[in-house]
């Protein structure tokens, strides 16, 4: 096998302007780690690996036919509702006062991150299955799918998972065809019971909403975070303070500024401009993922790819929107960008999904 | 005919599809329009204002770390307190190479191994963005010559610290214990409580004794002041502040100098005292002996001394006070006696036959008194006075190990006693119950006749028999013990007193009572298992010895052959409360293998009474040391 064609048996099932578009997204999270990171390689090289870690995982997936994904769907959800189960027993870890993560004996793993995919496979799945006839029962039946685990992730308390499984459960409901009727309803619904709901969530969860109507009220506490992630942006202006130039950063204003605040270090040096050039990649990459949604040939490759690409979107809007000061602060990493092993390797899985619909279409045609 | 609505539904289908991930996809661009427009007004239209919060006026926002608490004794003398020192630090990710800069520093001040060691510890156990201290309290002329030459340091810096300190050091150390650096465990705690706030820039934190159990009072509020610094980071104005609150004062019920002559009372002997106000459970005296030097934790232990603590074979670190479980010996008689004449089983005049032995109905199986031969004829009030064994396997067995359990347990026995520290231990009062859990077993005669003299399965901890003795010297009413008297506001100076209710009251006859005052009054006069106890003294003691038995050693232990033999020795108990008509201080004594309870555990209790009703001084620091073999062998 020459060097060419072993390049083509790798290349062979994934998609290249997929490709291009993420990579372009982890450069920007190498470069912004070192900055972070105060000129130190230790975070950018273990990035680095995190990054090839899912990088084989992604190409993995993608080389899988689509039947096998279809396959997963069943045995994926029930294990991770086995383990947010398992989560309530005295095998949970607590920390920082939440419930979320699970000892298994040779690491400490946390369910709810396996359930970002989890989820709308099954619900995809379960709609594939029932594709022949679908009546107001099984939107039904896929919504109770959805709650169940939204439920739990919601105890332990992480109201920011619990809320991003929900919108990508969502998107597969109404890329299922939920009628608007309904829609609305929930709306209506949702609205309607918000003085409830607030009156349930955590202290902290209402504080950190209040911050975000008052910053300045809790300066030290949890508005702290909200008026550096603010300064940062809003100081970098239209061309930004230059490469490893951004005072908040290098002068430690900013708190967590490797994992869920780096898009501040990012905003603070390359301003506007940079922004811009960053939106504009993500919608490279959200724009191939609706292409290759448009083009998927089966019902559930169909919901999948539609779930996985709008959840995308979401993650990178609610991290910048947290940033920004436009919403709460949930604890949402930059997709692809923020540092860490485990939502890296969750996206990648699910831009591995993307690609096997793209490729394997051909061969199925039916 | 149907195929073909099948075809067209399939179209319709895919019609509505592509219409709704349109949809989508416009959602998803409005999403990105939307953070477009709030990049615009942050970085466009208010970038002036965040510029100038920024760049030109950089405003941090610093946390003004609170004085912590004072702790004081019940006559104002200070326990605890903090000094003002200054402290080498490094913060290891701005340094390139941690070792280098470290040899490179020693250069100029001294850094001992122990530093060193003390330093990677820290380091292990921090994040490296922290600033971790390589030297404390560093001398005046330390600090100058790090100054002069900090330019080649950076990442190291001179910090000015506030310490704590402990003037009696060891002797109130497992008393107040100690504070220590936040480490994550802690931290998590505090974002649970929500108290992470206030608690950004605090580095200590109470980490046992009295400084964890009142930490909240102790630690104060945290300021805030909003400083401008210039382009290097450095103060240049502050333009707002919001002070700190201190922590506030607490002033405990013990009483320091009653605390140091107990504690040098007992010499070179390993052991406990507890002394109470019988009147409302206040604790006067709380000594575990050997004490362990608290700054050695303040500052973060190195490997060494802390192994050298651990491993010791004195167990210094061991809290006997809260957490030394022991068979109470022949000091729980008195209590028996009274649960005697509480279900009338004996009467005061009734008395038996000591022929030196005791046997059940039925088994030839001797269970000895301490004296061969025997008492002769023994009532209530000289089983007490002489210690009769035979007295009360007899009693004992009459009872029932049911209505002893429900007896003593009026008294404490086996629970906690509530004292305002954590990690007490609960003794164990068997129980016919507590024998099946823990054994699978029924509970025998046998099991009855040695609880009856304090032996067999019970265990009781000092404090627990201090509070049973002040119990029985206040009439059966009784007080959890308690060490916060008061707590001064540090701010307003307000003095709030802390209540300590009256918690149970065993009822005891007034008859009943006087018997067994006046028979361990008996105690400690000449015929008395402790003669000597109140020899000379111009107000009257009650009290009454024991000895514990030292079963046998635990598997593991290194032991040093020479002081093998000093260590197999019985422990040595008395407890005592005076004046005995009304009683102003209860107390229980032990003396690890100590021997007999009347001649080294009294003479520590007497010293200490006779202070805290006399006023009187020890002459000699260090009392004598009473060699085991010379003391009569009595129980």
């Amino acid at each position: 096998m020459t060097k060419r064609q072993l390049m083509q048996r790798i290349m062979a099932h994934l998609d290249r302007p997929l490709l291009a578009g993420m990579a372009m997204l982890m450069a920007v999270s190498l470069l912004t780690l070192y900055s972070a990171g105060e000129h130190s390689m230790d975070r950018v090289l273990a990035q680095g690996a995190n990054i090839l870690v899912a990088l084989v995982c992604m190409w993995i997936v993608a080389n899988l036919p689509l039947h096998y994904l279809m396959r997963t769907a069943v045995p994926i959800y029930l294990v991770g509702m086995v383990l947010l189960l398992g989560v309530l027993t005295p095998l949970g870890v607590s920390s920082h006062g939440a419930k979320r993560w699970l000892n298994i004996g040779v690491a400490t793993i946390q369910p709810s991150e396996l359930m970002k995919i989890g989820v709308p496979l099954m619900m995809a799945w379960y709609f594939e299955k029932h594709e022949a006839a679908l009546r107001m029962k099984n939107y039904f039946v896929a919504a109770l799918l959805l709650l169940m685990p939204v439920g739990l992730i919601a105890k332990q308390p992480d109201l920011g998972t619990a809320l991003l499984i929900s919108a990508s459960g969502f998107y597969v409901l109404f890329l299922a065809g939920l009628s608007w009727r309904v829609m609305v309803g929930m709306l209506v619904a949702a609205i309607a019971s918000a003085p409830v709901m607030w009156k349930m969530m955590h202290e902290y969860q209402r504080h950190r909403i209040e911050m975000l109507l008052d910053p300045t009220q809790d300066a030290l506490g949890k508005g702290y975070h909200t008026i550096q992630g603010m300064i940062a942006v809003g100081s970098g202006g239209i061309f930004g303070k230059g490469y490893l130039n951004g005072t908040q950063t290098h002068l430690d204003f900013l708190p967590e500024r490797t994992t869920d605040f780096i898009f501040a270090v990012y905003s603070e040096e390359f301003g506007l401009v940079g922004n811009l050039i960053l939106l504009a990649i993500y919608f490279f990459v959200i724009w191939r993922g609706f292409v290759i949604t448009a083009n998927a040939s089966t019902y559930f490759t169909r919901l999948m790819a539609g779930s996985i690409t709008l959840t995308f979107a979401t993650y990178a809007f609610v991290n910048m929107g947290m940033v920004s000061g436009i919403l709460p602060i949930v604890g949402v990493p930059l997709p692809l960008v923020s540092y860490g092993g485990t939502s890296m390797l969750t996206l990648l899985l699910g831009f591995g999904m993307l690609m096997s619909i793209q490729t394997h279409k051909k061969l199925v045609k039916t | 005919m149907n195929k073909r609505i099948e075809l067209k539904n399939h179209q319709q289908e895919m019609f509505n599809f592509r219409l709704r991930l349109f949809i989508g996809m416009g959602f998803a661009l409005l999403l990105l329009v939307a953070l477009l427009a709030r990049f615009f007004y942050l970085q466009v239209m208010r970038h002036e204002y965040y510029h100038t919060l920024a760049e030109k006026n950089r405003i941090s926002i610093m946390p003004i770390v609170p004085n912590r608490g004072l702790i004081l004794d019940r006559n104002g003398v200070v326990l605890a307190h903090n000094f003002s020192g200054y402290t080498l630090e490094i913060t290891p990710s701005k340094v390139k190479d941690v070792q280098a800069t470290i040899n490179e520093l020693s250069k100029i001040v001294d850094i001992e191994p122990r530093d060193r060691k003390r330093f990677k510890k820290l380091q292990a156990e921090s994040h490296d963005f922290e600033t971790l201290m390589i030297r404390s309290r560093l001398s005046d002329e330390e600090v100058a010559r790090f100054a002069a030459q900090q330019y080649r340091f950076p990442g190291v810096e001179i910090k000015a610290r506030l310490f704590r300190d402990y003037p009696y050091s060891d002797k109130t150390a497992h008393l107040l214990g100690y504070i220590g650096r936040i480490n994550q465990a802690d931290q998590d705690k505090l974002e649970e409580n929500d108290q992470a706030a206030n608690y950004r820039g605090t580095d200590y934190i109470g980490k046992t004794g009295l400084e964890q159990y009142y930490e909240d009072e102790l630690h104060g509020k945290t300021g805030i002041e909003q400083v401008e610094v210039d382009s290097a980071g450095r103060a240049v104005r502050i333009l707002s502040r919001t002070p700190p609150v201190s922590g506030n004062t607490l002033i405990l019920s013990i009483d320091a100098k009653l605390q140091e002559i107990a504690e040098q009372a007992f010499g070179d002997h390993r052991g406990a005292l507890v002394a109470i106000d019988p009147r409302n459970g206040e604790v006067l005296a709380f000594v575990s002996k050997p004490g362990f030097d608290p700054s050695l934790f303040v500052d973060g232990i190195d490997a060494d001394s802390w192994k050298d603590l651990n491993e010791s074979l004195d167990h210094p670190l061991n809290n006997r006070v809260l957490r030394g479980q022991y068979p109470s010996g022949s000091t729980i008689k008195p209590f028996m006696a009274l649960a005697g004449l509480y279900y009338k089983v004996r009467s005061p005049t009734q008395a038996i036959s000591d022929p030196g032995y005791f046997t059940l109905p039925g088994s030839s199986h001797h269970y000895r008194d301490w004296k061969p031969g025997g008492h002769g004829m023994v009532d209530m009030f000289k089983s007490i006075v002489v210690s009769c064994d035979t007295y009360y396997y007899g009693l004992a067995t009459e009872l029932g190990i049911d209505r002893i359990f429900s007896y003593l347990s009026g008294f404490g026995f086996g629970k906690k006693t509530g004292i305002d520290l954590d990690g007490e231990t609960s003794g164990l009062l068997p129980s016919q119950e507590w024998k099946q859990k823990h054994f699978k077993q029924k509970w025998y005669a046998g099991d009855t006749v040695s609880v009856g003299i304090g032996q067999g399965y019970s265990l009781v901890t000092p404090l627990q028999l201090a509070m049973a003795t002040a119990t029985l010297a206040n009439g059966g009413i009784g007080y959890h013990p308690h060490l916060l008297m008061e707590v001064k506001n540090s701010s307003t100076g307000q003095v709030r007193k802390v209540e300590n209710p009256q918690a149970f009251d065993v009822k005891i006859d007034p008859e009943n009572l006087d018997l067994v005052k006046r028979a361990m009054q008996a105690v400690t006069q000449p015929g008395g298992t402790a003669a000597q106890a109140s020899a000379g003294a111009p107000y009257t003691i009650a009290g009454k010895t024991g000895t514990a038995q030292v079963v046998g050693m635990k598997q593991g232990e290194k032991y040093d052959a020479s002081k093998l033999d000093e260590r197999h020795r019985d422990h040595a108990w008395f407890i005592a409360f005076a004046p005995v008509d009304k009683p102003r201080i209860a107390l229980a004594v032990l003396v690890e293998n100590g021997g007999h309870g009347g001649g080294t555990a009294a003479p520590i209790a007497r010293r200490v009474m006779d202070y805290y009703l006399l006023g009187k001084v020890p002459e000699a620091v260090k009392p004598a040391e009473q060699p085991a073999s010379a003391v009569p062998v009595v129980d």
